[in-house]
């Protein structure tokens, strides 16, 4: 307990002192942590193309929405998308920066990585505890030429607060609704049954440690580690596999256009080829920055990612954002104004 | 003589000014030593204080039966802390009552029968243990006890699962992560404060007395339960009280393990959840308003709790004193 205060206070002072030591042509940010590798890179390639850094806290969306109303930080990126009412309160505008998928993993004797198919029903009903064992006539019927053991399922969740979790329960709530009137869809939410570990690599060490074990992670998580990850059923009724193309078909059948302020949940999307719990992280910024010379750098630093940073972001396994919805963003940059003038101007 | 008297004189004020130094270095000292008293208490109240403040909103909104209250749902905007209540009791009773025997196990052997060659190394060994910090007998305790436990121990006390009213207490959740093996952990890193205490006041114990005993013809046994541990017990109630407190407010270790369920269940091998537990693992995600005030009042109930616990163990002191 003492050694966790302190070092939380070492961690508090640390980042303190790095924000009081930033140089003014530092971006400074704070939020997401499913946006964090993505972010860091970019920052690299950022800094040695134009020598202006960035400084992002992955320190949750939550805190990052707290921080940027405070603002402490420049922009705060979060994985859940705010209302229209909390984006009117605080002046804020949000526009989508990444995008990748989330993936149910498993460990069951016998079945091969991949070897599993489940869909949104299914899923809600192995979380809601009401499917309990694997040879579940439910889970057969998915998988009928897997041969499933009699063994109960192990439910694993995330114990903190993340936006995976909100994206996840989005898609499960899609599949109930039983889930989504007495569940809902949250960064944490009152689960019904199973064990919660803390963070990704707590939910995936679980899994991979428990015997008949189910939990749900970030697609980059999932590669990097070669977890056992499902195939899923998609609002089409086709199956299709966790990949950077099905991520990327998702993404494009999102009806971005007639979404207001870009509050849009991309899970259970349309298309034969879309993966059904694909997931977004956005950027919050004031409408009426304080610092508006802050607020320019960073859109800049927005504006040559979604240009230059596609390459960079597939490299981590996320799927970067479509041109077409690109354009819809930096058209709605004009509401960003210090003075009446626009802060960020198109090069 | 003149001369004399002004020399004296100068001594004489000279003495005085030494006198007055020193009384204002004993003043400048005792004011410092209030300050470092006053400041004690000023933090302690400090804290009581911010947290009634921050907890106010939920305080003033479930009142009492937070207390009571099973449910923790952002989405219902209900939230009751008996769940963590109860993990954080259960675990820390399951602590003691592994930890007790088993330190005082180890405090005896010591004193008692160890030969004098071990009795350094094994001493430093249990001090060690508790220079470990937290975080590493949690990882610890999530990669290594936790799996060992589901693979080989709980299945064997599952098979207890059929027998009625205690099989309640023995399914098998199939996870490692549970209460039991939270209860584990924290039994593992009570052991050195309260063996090392222990030892301490049984070492107290007069050389004379208990060399009587034995003259007497006493056996170790008698000679512990009747002359060590009775003469040894307002130290030993100390002992166990500081072991008490540690586990209650135990953080990281338990969040490791305990499996972080608001579901209250009957069985050991079930995920829980406790107070500390909670709070570190939802704060940074909650929501300014009642989910907050919530969590802060949770950590207003744990300081209770540990108040509570210290004040029966001053209570026990003075009553065996008195006795």
């Amino acid at each position: 307990m003492k050694l966790a205060l302190l070092a939380g206070c070492a961690a508090a002072v640390m980042s303190l002192a790095t924000v009081g030591s930033a140089l003014a042509a530092d971006i400074t940010g704070a939020g997401s942590t499913f946006i964090y590798p993505v972010f860091s890179k970019w920052a690299d390639a950022y800094k040695a193309k134009t020598g202006n850094g960035l400084n992002y806290q992955s320190i949750g969306s939550g805190a990052g929405i707290k921080q940027v109303e405070a603002k402490t930080v420049t922009f705060g990126a979060t994985d859940k998308p705010l209302s229209d009412d909390e984006l009117t309160k605080n002046g804020l505008v949000q526009f989508p920066m990444i995008q990748g998928g989330i993936v149910p993993i498993f460990n069951i004797d016998g079945v091969k990585p991949g070897g599993l198919v489940l869909d949104a029903p299914t899923l809600a009903g192995i979380y809601q505890g009401k499917i309990k064992k694997w040879d579940d006539a439910a889970i057969k019927a998915l998988n009928p030429s897997v041969t499933l053991p009699s063994a109960p399922i192990v439910v694993v969740h995330r114990a903190d607060g993340s936006g995976t979790t909100f994206n996840f329960t989005n898609y499960l709530g899609q599949g109930s609704q039983d889930w989504s009137d007495n569940i809902g869809a949250d960064t944490t939410v009152e689960w019904p049954t199973g064990v919660g570990a803390k963070g990704s690599d707590g939910v995936a060490n679980t899994v991979k440690q428990t015997k008949g074990a189910i939990g749900y992670v970030e697609y980059a998580y999932a590669a990097q580690n070669s977890l056992a990850y499902a195939d899923m059923k998609n609002a089409a009724g086709k199956v299709v596999e966790p990949s950077l193309d099905s991520f990327a078909a998702a993404a494009s059948n999102a009806d971005w256009k007639n979404a207001k302020n870009f509050n849009l949940v991309i899970t259970n999307q349309p298309g034969d080829a879309s993966w059904p719990i694909a997931a977004s992280t956005w950027v919050l910024i004031h409408a009426q920055p304080s610092d508006a010379a802050a607020a320019g750098e960073a859109l800049k630093f927005f504006d040559w990612a979604y240009k230059n940073g596609k390459d960079d972001a597939k490299a981590l396994d996320y799927v970067a954002i479509p041109d077409s919805v690109v354009t819809l963003i930096e058209a709605s940059w004009a509401n960003i104004t210090s003075g009446g003038k626009p802060v960020f101007a198109a090069q | 003589m003149a001369v004399t008297t002004s020399t004296y004189a100068a001594q004489d004020s000279a003495g005085s000014a030494k006198a007055r130094s020193v009384v204002l270095q004993d003043r400048i000292f005792f004011y410092m030593t209030v300050a470092s008293a006053v400041l004690v208490v000023l933090v302690l109240v400090g804290v009581m204080v911010s947290l009634v403040i921050g907890a106010w909103p939920a305080l003033s909104h479930s009142g009492l039966s937070f207390l009571w209250t099973e449910r923790w749902s952002k989405k219902a905007q209900i939230f009751g802390a008996l769940a963590p209540i109860y993990g954080t009791i259960v675990t820390s009773i399951i602590a003691m009552i592994i930890g007790i025997p088993v330190s005082f196990g180890i405090a005896i052997f010591l004193t008692e029968l160890c030969p004098q060659a071990l009795r350094r190394p094994i001493g430093v060994a249990v001090e060690l243990l508790a220079g470990i910090p937290s975080i590493i007998y949690g990882l610890w305790g999530f990669f290594y006890l936790a799996p060992w436990l589901a693979q080989h121990f709980q299945p064997v006390f599952g098979v207890l699962a059929n027998v009625p009213v205690v099989g309640a207490l023995f399914v098998d959740s199939g996870s490692g992560l549970n209460l039991f093996t939270a209860s584990l952990i924290l039994a593992i890193m009570v052991l050195p404060f309260i063996t090392s205490i222990t030892r301490d006041v049984f070492q107290t114990v007069p050389t004379l007395l208990r060399e009587s005993a034995y003259g007497m013809g006493m056996t170790t046994w008698e000679v512990v339960r009747s002359i060590v541990i009775p003469y040894s017990r307002v130290g030993l109630v100390g002992g166990v009280m500081l072991g008490l407190g540690r586990a209650l407010g135990e953080t990281m270790a338990v969040t490791f393990v305990i499996g972080n369920s608001h579901n209250i269940s009957a069985s050991l091998f079930d995920p829980a959840t406790t107070i500390s537990a909670t709070i570190a693992n939802e704060f940074a995600e909650a929501d300014p308003g009642l989910f907050t005030a919530s969590l802060l009042e949770l950590g207003l109930v744990l300081s209770i709790i540990t108040f509570i616990v210290l004040a029966l163990a001053k209570w026990l002191l003075v009553r065996g004193e008195i006795k």
